[in-house]
């Protein structure tokens, strides 16, 4: 298969923005990318969109120019903008075309999502009973995991006082105010363990990146980023994941293990080799334990890793330097992209006050949603 | 008496004495799920049959619902009336783990590893019915 190469990203920024079109932003974020990729609309042969609200991203193609591409809208939960990455990388990868563009776009209204439970597989009742909640799910994972590996509470503070304190540097997250781990632990409980500032909000925002074969990249760029892995992976039988109204005792390791494991080996390294970290916090509790099941340490060791301050942005193992979901809110389909998108300015260097020190050469990327799929991708010099 | 009605069908076994909840089992792989269904999430096959569920079990995780949750929820409460409810994922003596309403939801009064059994509470009123859902309570 052939190697395929960051050429540009762009980011139209998170939160609220009023009358303003999902369909807009994604176009402002496409155009962004294309200047960063110094290419034209014209110059784009296939693309892939990702939303969760809106029915048809391809409309962006009405701000952009209606160039008669192939165009294909994608939805696969939280993981959307994985997956709209994996398949533009994989058209590339194919031979079929050589410059692509993944864009996911989003407008959400405030608190949790919801949904139809019938979509999901689940009968009408669940919604019914007040079971069908993601973030019941988030507290009710963290909660025994908390149990089983001696978490404390103030690790759960500390994960959201970082993502905000990294979003307060940020001029693109939605929440730009840093916030103290005793007012986070003072706010109120929304499903307990986790707090009101543990969460992050569905809000607005988009983002889109540029892709590029390898060789087609040699031509227009002299520093690449390669896309080194990207992998997608669902539940298996016995794991508990969001939206199951039961689930088998075995135990199985979730989605993100499977998904992590492959995409470390499609780009040929080991968790010890990565030097900047992206990770699905939908809620304190889930950068913790994603921290774990994406190799980064041991089940427990994240107590001391964040009482360390590892895991800040001058720490050994930085993670979510833009801020995260924390942070940034989440518009399903722009969130992964918006990963790729600070992971790319950390290996240029361009992340300013935000900047991880010492030259990181590769950067890594998870997403975890509904119900129960995990994305990964990993980008390197 | 007003009428006593559960919130769904089939989702437990009344009018009982001891109401239990209704999963099915596999046939070929011996895997339950709740509630009913037509095929086997392990394996696929379609040899499903009724398989009604232990009434105890151990809590495995838990969290409480603090907020009203929204549509389709339908327990009937106003963002002011609403009650936090605790939310359990309860393993059935190592058959199946079921998300239930618990009867507790202080983390003083639930922990994880809390035996509990199955029991019936109201869930709604209407005109002259009142609605029942599933819970667990401590032993």
């Amino acid at each position: 298969m052939r190697e395929v190469v960051v050429l540009g990203v762009g980011i139209h920024p998170f939160g609220r923005f009023g009358d303003k079109s999902a369909i807009d932003m994604g176009a402002e974020a496409v155009r962004s990318a294309l200047g960063d990729a110094g290419i034209a609309w014209t110059d784009v042969q296939f693309a892939f969109g990702g939303s969760f609200e809106v029915d048809n991203p391809d409309a962006v193609l009405g701000r952009l120019g209606r160039t008669g591409i192939s165009f294909m809208d994608v939805y696969n939960g939280c993981a959307t903008a994985a997956t709209a990455l994996e398949l533009t990388a994989d058209g590339i990868r194919s031979g079929k075309y050589d410059i692509g563009v993944a864009v996911g776009m989003d407008k959400h209204g405030s608190g949790a999502f919801t949904s139809d439970p019938v979509h999901y597989g689940a009968p009408s009742w669940y919604g019914e009973a007040g079971l069908f909640l993601t973030t019941k799910f988030f507290g009710m994972k963290i909660n025994r995991y908390m149990h089983d590996f001696g978490i404390s509470h103030e690790a759960l503070a500390r994960v959201a006082s970082k993502n905000y304190a990294n979003g307060a540097l940020n001029p693109n997250a939605f929440r730009r105010t840093p916030m103290s781990e005793e007012d986070i632990l003072a706010s109120r409980v929304l499903n307990w363990p986790l707090r009101q500032y543990m969460f992050c909000s569905p809000d607005e925002g988009a983002a889109a990146v540029v892709l590029c074969s390898a060789e087609k990249a040699r031509q227009l760029t002299s520093n690449p980023i390669y896309l080194r892995a990207t992998a997608l992976r669902t539940r298996k039988a016995g794991a508990y994941e969001v939206h199951s109204s039961s689930t088998l005792p075995v135990h199985d390791p979730a989605p993100t293990v499977f998904a992590s494991q492959a995409a470390y080996e499609q780009a040929g390294i080991g968790p010890e080799d990565v030097d900047v970290v992206q990770l699905q916090d939908t809620d304190s509790g889930a950068e913790i334990i994603h921290m774990a099941e994406n190799g980064f340490c041991k089940d427990g060791e994240q107590e001391r890793m964040l009482a360390d301050g590892e895991t800040k942005i001058t720490g050994r193992l930085p993670i979510n330097t833009d801020g995260g979901l924390i942070a940034n809110g989440e518009p399903i389909g722009a969130s992964g992209l918006r990963q790729i998108h600070e992971l790319v300015q950390q290996l240029r260097g361009n992340a300013g006050e935000r900047q991880v020190p010492g030259n990181p050469r590769v950067g890594y990327s998870q997403l975890y949603g509904a119900p129960g799929t995990a994305g990964v991708s990993i980008v390197s010099l | 008496m007003p009428l006593v009605v559960p919130f769904a069908e089939d989702v437990f076994t009344w009018p009982a004495e001891k109401p239990q909840l209704i999963g099915c089992k596999c046939a070929a792989c011996s895997a339950v799920f709740f509630p009913e269904q037509p095929s086997c999430g392990r394996c696929g096959s379609t040899d499903v049959a009724r398989h009604l569920l232990s009434t105890t079990g151990t809590v495995y995780s838990w969290t409480s619902q603090e907020f009203l949750p929204p549509p389709p929820y339908a327990g009937g409460e106003t963002r002011d009336s609403f009650k936090p409810m605790g939310v359990g994922l309860i393993d059935l003596e190592g058959e199946i783990m079921v998300e239930a309403r618990l009867t507790e939801c202080d983390p003083d009064k639930i922990h994880i590893g809390d035996r509990v059994e199955m029991t019936v509470v109201p869930f709604r009123s209407d005109d002259d019915k009142d609605v029942v859902t599933f819970a667990f309570k401590p032993i």
